[in-house]
């Protein structure tokens, strides 16, 4: 259970809040909205507004990683963003309540082509170097695989990293492995794979019980069909 | 010159002590009008009289040795010291008793979340009156005192803590692998909680589905008729006990808004049978909760049932604001 009191007040009156996440999930959770109903052209366009309204639903977009933090608030009532995401917050209290089963993906630990430099480390100095934009899945996948790291954290392109001699591999996410082998790395593990999924503030989802099984039924079917 | 304060802790200043000393008064004034009298117990305590209670890790986060070398904590709620307080010194009192309290307890916090580690929790706790008149007179007592708060949209979900124990028990779901299941049902993590059930050999679809359309399950008493349409002795029971605690409510006029909810599990390690939560539609977070905790009382060697419930006062407080500027703005 959770103690804040702080944060953003959800206000709970009005069209339910759905937080869509922009950037590589923006395009296809449109279109799954728009299967299960929800008319999403508003946000289409090239609008550099942020909240667009639609009947009765309003839709908020915002980056995939702040999805957790407004539905946790209560500042939106339920939201789409992917399981890495989820998995790297672990600790926002959101309710997972459906896999939406596309923007496929593979949090994975790669290295560069050929290169033995991991290994190395790890027989050499009992540890690697590892560099991520999710240092909470790295730190827990090395525990439970019992190895020890040197974690760096990074905030942009990750690929850069062992190319320039920052850390020996990577644990990042991946979709088509392109960045990958355009920059000489190659999968060494895989660690999980992931997908977009369906979340709601706790409250909402007791309160406004009808709209959101009836938003998740829709959405069940939608990326069924 | 500013000299910090540890995170997750706070100062008050005279606007806002105003304001909580007024909502303190009003919830003092329901409990005591209902013959809850006040108590208070010290914040400091034997860790091993506060693990007897909760025997989770999460029982006193903060511990510290005193001169003579002692294990001390700090309390993490009322409950477990009012246990401790009732085997003491009510041990040969007139059943039932009912005690209130209005104090700071304090819990372990996530770093940069705006958590608490100090926080103001105002209950009741009810002794020797068993299920479901016991029950159904703590959920009077917290409507009164939302009332007198004046959050009059509050709604108090009332589920089973031991619902789903029982029915993974019954499933043939044992050790590990129901630790895990109830950790999903906990969170409501329901993709982990379809993928934990498909792990376990021997159960059965139905009964996967079960598990899944059971957590689901919140609204009015038509979801205890929905229930009983589910497998499992142990929902049978649970609905049972359900359906006995709303028409009592029902007879007394207080169930408009109590809303049954299957889906609930409180973490708190020693409920058992009813459990509460409180909610307002203007936050996002739950403001309080409750329920009953039978067998506690025992482990302090009084065997007498209990319930009872704790509101997050400074929640309470920010619903109210909200709610507040919420009726200014629709009556101008």
């Amino acid at each position: 259970m959770s103690f804040e009191v702080a944060g953003i007040r959800a206000k709970a009156d009005g069209p339910l809040k759905l937080a869509v996440p922009r950037g590589a999930l923006f395009t296809e959770t449109l279109d799954i909205l728009d299967a299960a109903g929800v008319d999403t052209s508003g946000a289409r366009g090239d609008s550099r507004s942020l909240i667009f309204e639609t009947e009765g639903i309003t839709l908020v977009t915002m980056r995939p990683s702040d999805v957790p933090t407004y539905v946790e608030a209560g500042a939106a009532d339920v939201g789409i963003t992917g399981k890495d995401v989820l998995l790297e917050q672990a600790d926002r209290a959101v309710y997972e309540l459906l896999d939406l089963g596309y923007g496929r993906c593979r949090m994975v630990l790669a290295g560069r082509r050929g290169d033995a430099r991991m290994g190395e480390s790890q027989r050499r100095l009992g540890m690697m170097r590892i560099a991520t934009k999710y240092p909470r899945i790295a730190e827990r996948y090395f525990e439970a695989t019992g190895r020890q790291i040197e974690m760096i954290e990074v905030k942009g392109s990750v690929e850069l990293a062992p190319l320039i001699g920052l850390g020996d591999g990577i644990v990042d996410l991946v979709a088509t492995g392109r960045t990958l082998e355009e920059n000489d790395l190659e999968v060494r593990e895989e660690i999980f794979e992931c997908t977009a999924r369906f979340v709601a503030n706790r409250v909402a989802h007791k309160l406004r019980a009808t709209e959101v099984d009836e938003l998740t039924a829709k959405l069940r079917e939608a990326s069924a069909g | 010159m500013i000299h910090p304060i540890p995170p997750g802790t706070r100062d008050v200043l005279p606007d806002e002590m105003r304001e909580l000393r007024r909502l303190n008064r009003a919830l003092i004034d329901v409990f005591e009008a209902r013959g809850y009298g006040e108590v208070a117990t010290p914040a400091i305590e034997y860790d091993e009289v506060l693990a007897r209670g909760d025997g989770r890790a999460a029982a006193g986060a903060y511990r510290f040795f005193d001169e003579s070398g002692d294990l001390l904590a700090l309390r993490s709620d009322m409950t477990v010291p009012i246990a401790r307080l009732v085997s003491t010194r009510f041990a040969e009192a007139e059943m039932p008793l009912r005690l209130c309290y209005l104090a700071s307890a304090f819990r372990a916090v996530r770093p940069q979340r705006g958590q608490m580690r100090e926080f103001v929790q105002a209950g009741v706790e009810l002794i020797g009156a068993p299920a479901p008149a016991g029950t159904v007179e703590v959920i009077e007592v917290l409507e009164a005192a939302l009332d007198a708060a004046g959050l009059d949209r509050a709604v108090i979900g009332l589920g089973d803590s031991d619902l789903y124990r029982q029915l993974l028990t019954e499933f043939g779901v044992e050790g590990g692998a129901r630790d895990s299941i109830l950790a999903r049902l906990a969170t409501h993590d329901l993709v982990g909680l379809e993928e934990e059930l498909g792990e376990v050999e021997g159960i059965s679809d139905e009964q996967c589905a079960t598990c899944v359309a059971l957590s689901q399950l919140r609204g009015g008493s038509e979801v205890l008729e929905r229930a009983r349409g589910l497998l499992g002795g142990a929902v049978g029971r649970a609905t049972a006990r359900l359906q006995e605690t709303y028409d009592a409510l029902e007879e007394r006029g207080v169930a408009d808004r109590v809303q049954i909810d299957l889906g609930l599990l409180r973490d708190l390690g020693y409920y058992s049978g009813a459990i509460l939560e409180v909610y307002d539609p203007a936050l996002g977070h739950i403001l309080g909760g409750g329920g009953r905790y039978d067998d506690l009382m025992k482990r302090f060697g009084v065997d007498q049932p209990a319930a009872g419930f704790a509101l997050y006062l400074e929640r309470v407080h920010v619903a109210q604001m909200e709610e507040e500027s919420r009726r200014e703005k629709g009556s101008s």
